[in-house]
């Protein structure tokens, strides 16, 4: 199968690989596949004032699972909570051109958002009960 | 040494030089028809086939008039298995096999039991990726007409005991087939000894031309017939109609000359490469897992599993080199290699692993680059790997609830 360039260069190139600490403050991790599926992602955002200020993924997998989640932590940095709720898959298969069969990593990825931004809000509305 | 590098020698092979320069007067002076029988340019082609014909029969020890040509070792796999299971329906229906066999095999036996033809028994294998030969004798039923065991597994490269279920089969009365596509030319193979009936290989693997293929058919004890599947000329004692096509024959037979002559040279430097490339690996990097049999497996065969990276990124950080994976990502279907999963392989490992097959034309440096790109690859995607992050801060991820999707 033959990648696009895109691909190709977030693979050679991953942007934002890397962990922060799971308890920072302001950290939401997100940890979404199976090893038995062939694809497993993290991916971490790190949130001030209601914006992510930076983002950061670990991923087993192909590399359009892998580009996924490096794309999904560039465009994640900047954005605000509910900007970053709107991210879709399909923008995802856009950008990187993915073939159907790899529709699944997109997938994956706005899993991956999903859960890193409902691991934030959790915290910090736990966060907020211990304030009171 | 020139990139890319091929180490795909179980998917197919380069044409030895030397075969390709006896195919080329086959093309445009010697073009005859084989079937001609009363010309020059006929008779010509007919020499030349029965002439590949003996080299082809040379190196499996069996009789010129035993090999049938076809167009590959899939079409000899389905002529073996339906001929058999038509000409022989009245005796019974049964087939044994196993579950680590080319697709070719599988397929085929899966087709003839969808339409009701046959019944099937499909034998595990041990960790190892061998039949256990008892297995085979205990699923005999008194409905059994076929085994079919091939003899070299594609991606393990694991070596059957062919000659045991050949003897078992014999006692019995059975026929024995053999799928030897991954076999034949690499390591010895004697169709008397091992008690094959019927034994399918092709031209491909064995640095000849893609095209053309062969079934052996067993002549006597016991003359073994089948039903043709294709009809037409009647050519090939009948069981394959089709003008044979000489260049490729003639090719094939040259191909089974070359590796009969240098099989114990290449094999010797096969291994060694081979070696050198498997412990220089594991030396380098941890928690990488051989799959398929230690010793008793194919000279140019290495299956190496590396845990917590996902082989389709591997082959995509190795672009320059030539290999194949058994994870899910490569194939047509969302599930890694049904071979490593008989072994017990577990799904994340199979998903982790790549096939090394080392050939003829393969160097030392071609060795030394591997080594080094592998390392390379595989240490920088362990850093980008989630899994092994966990397993470095000594998380159990068997024991992690996984969102499975």
């Amino acid at each position: 199968m033959a990648y696009s360039d895109k691909v190709v260069d977030h693979f050679n190139n991953p942007r934002n690989m890397g962990s922060f600490k799971k308890d920072e403050e302001g950290v939401g991790t997100g940890m979404v596949g199976a090893p038995e599926c062939g694809d497993v992602m993290k991916l971490q955002i790190k949130v001030q004032n209601d914006t992510i200020v930076d983002a950061k993924f670990k991923t087993f997998g192909c590399g359009s699972a892998i580009a996924s989640s490096s794309l999904a932590t560039e465009w994640l940095k900047g954005r605000t909570i509910e900007e970053a709720q709107k991210i879709k898959n399909t923008d995802i298969v856009q950008e990187l051109n993915l073939p159907p069969v790899k529709i699944h990593c997109s997938v994956l990825a706005e899993d991956a958002i999903k859960a890193a931004l409902a691991d934030y809000q959790k915290k910090s509305d736990g966060a907020l009960t211990d304030a009171k | 040494m020139k990139l890319p590098i091929f180490l795909d020698n179980h998917s197919t092979t380069p044409m030895d030089p030397r075969v390709l320069e006896t195919m080329l007067p086959y093309f445009v002076e010697k073009f005859g028809n084989a079937a001609s029988r009363n010309h020059a340019f006929g008779w010509a082609a007919e020499e030349a086939v029965e002439n590949a014909r003996k080299q082809i029969a040379k190196l499996i020890k069996a009789d010129p008039k035993e090999i049938v040509f076809t167009s590959g070792a899939t079409e000899s796999d389905n002529l073996a298995i339906k001929g058999v299971v038509e000409m022989y329906k009245e005796k019974g229906d049964h087939i044994i096999t196993s579950s680590t066999e080319h697709r070719a095999v599988l397929d085929t036996v899966k087709v003839l039991e969808g339409k009701g033809k046959a019944t099937a028994t499909y034998l595990p294998v041990d960790k190892f990726g061998m039949v256990s030969p008892e297995d085979v004798r205990k699923a005999i039923t008194e409905k059994t007409i076929l085994i079919s065991v091939m003899l070299a597994n594609n991606e393990i490269g694991t070596i059957n005991p062919v000659k045991e279920i050949g003897k078992i089969a014999k006692g019995k009365g059975i026929l024995f087939h053999c799928d030897a596509t991954q076999g034949v030319g690499k390591i010895p193979v004697d169709v008397q000894d091992m008690g094959i009936d019927l034994m399918s290989f092709s031209a491909h693997k064995i640095y000849g031309p893609k095209g053309v293929g062969a079934l052996y058919v067993r002549k006597k004890n016991p003359r073994v017939r089948i039903t043709a599947q294709m009809d037409g000329g009647g050519h090939e004692r009948g069981m394959r109609s089709g003008t044979l096509p000489v260049p490729l024959i003639v090719g094939f037979g040259k191909a089974c000359e070359v590796c009969e002559q240098e099989m114990v040279k290449d094999t010797a430097r096969l291994i060694a490469m081979r070696d050198r490339l498997e412990a220089s690996i594991m030396k380098a990097l941890e928690e990488s897992y051989l799959n398929g049999h230690p010793t008793n497996r194919l000279p140019g065969n290495l299956n190496i599993s590396f845990a917590y990276v996902e082989g389709e990124s591997l082959l995509m950080g190795m672009k320059d080199i030539a290999l194949s994976s058994g994870s899910a990502c490569t194939s047509a279907t969302l599930e890694p290699s049904y071979v490593l999963r008989a072994l017990g392989v577990g799904t994340d490992l199979a998903h982790s692993s790549i096939r090394f097959g080392l050939g003829r034309f393969n160097t030392d440096d071609e060795i030394d680059y591997t080594v080094e790109k592998v390392v390379e690859v595989v240490t920088r995607l362990r850093e980008m790997s989630p899994l092994y992050e966990m397993a470095k801060e000594g998380v159990d991820l068997k024991s992690v609830q996984w969102a499975s999707h």
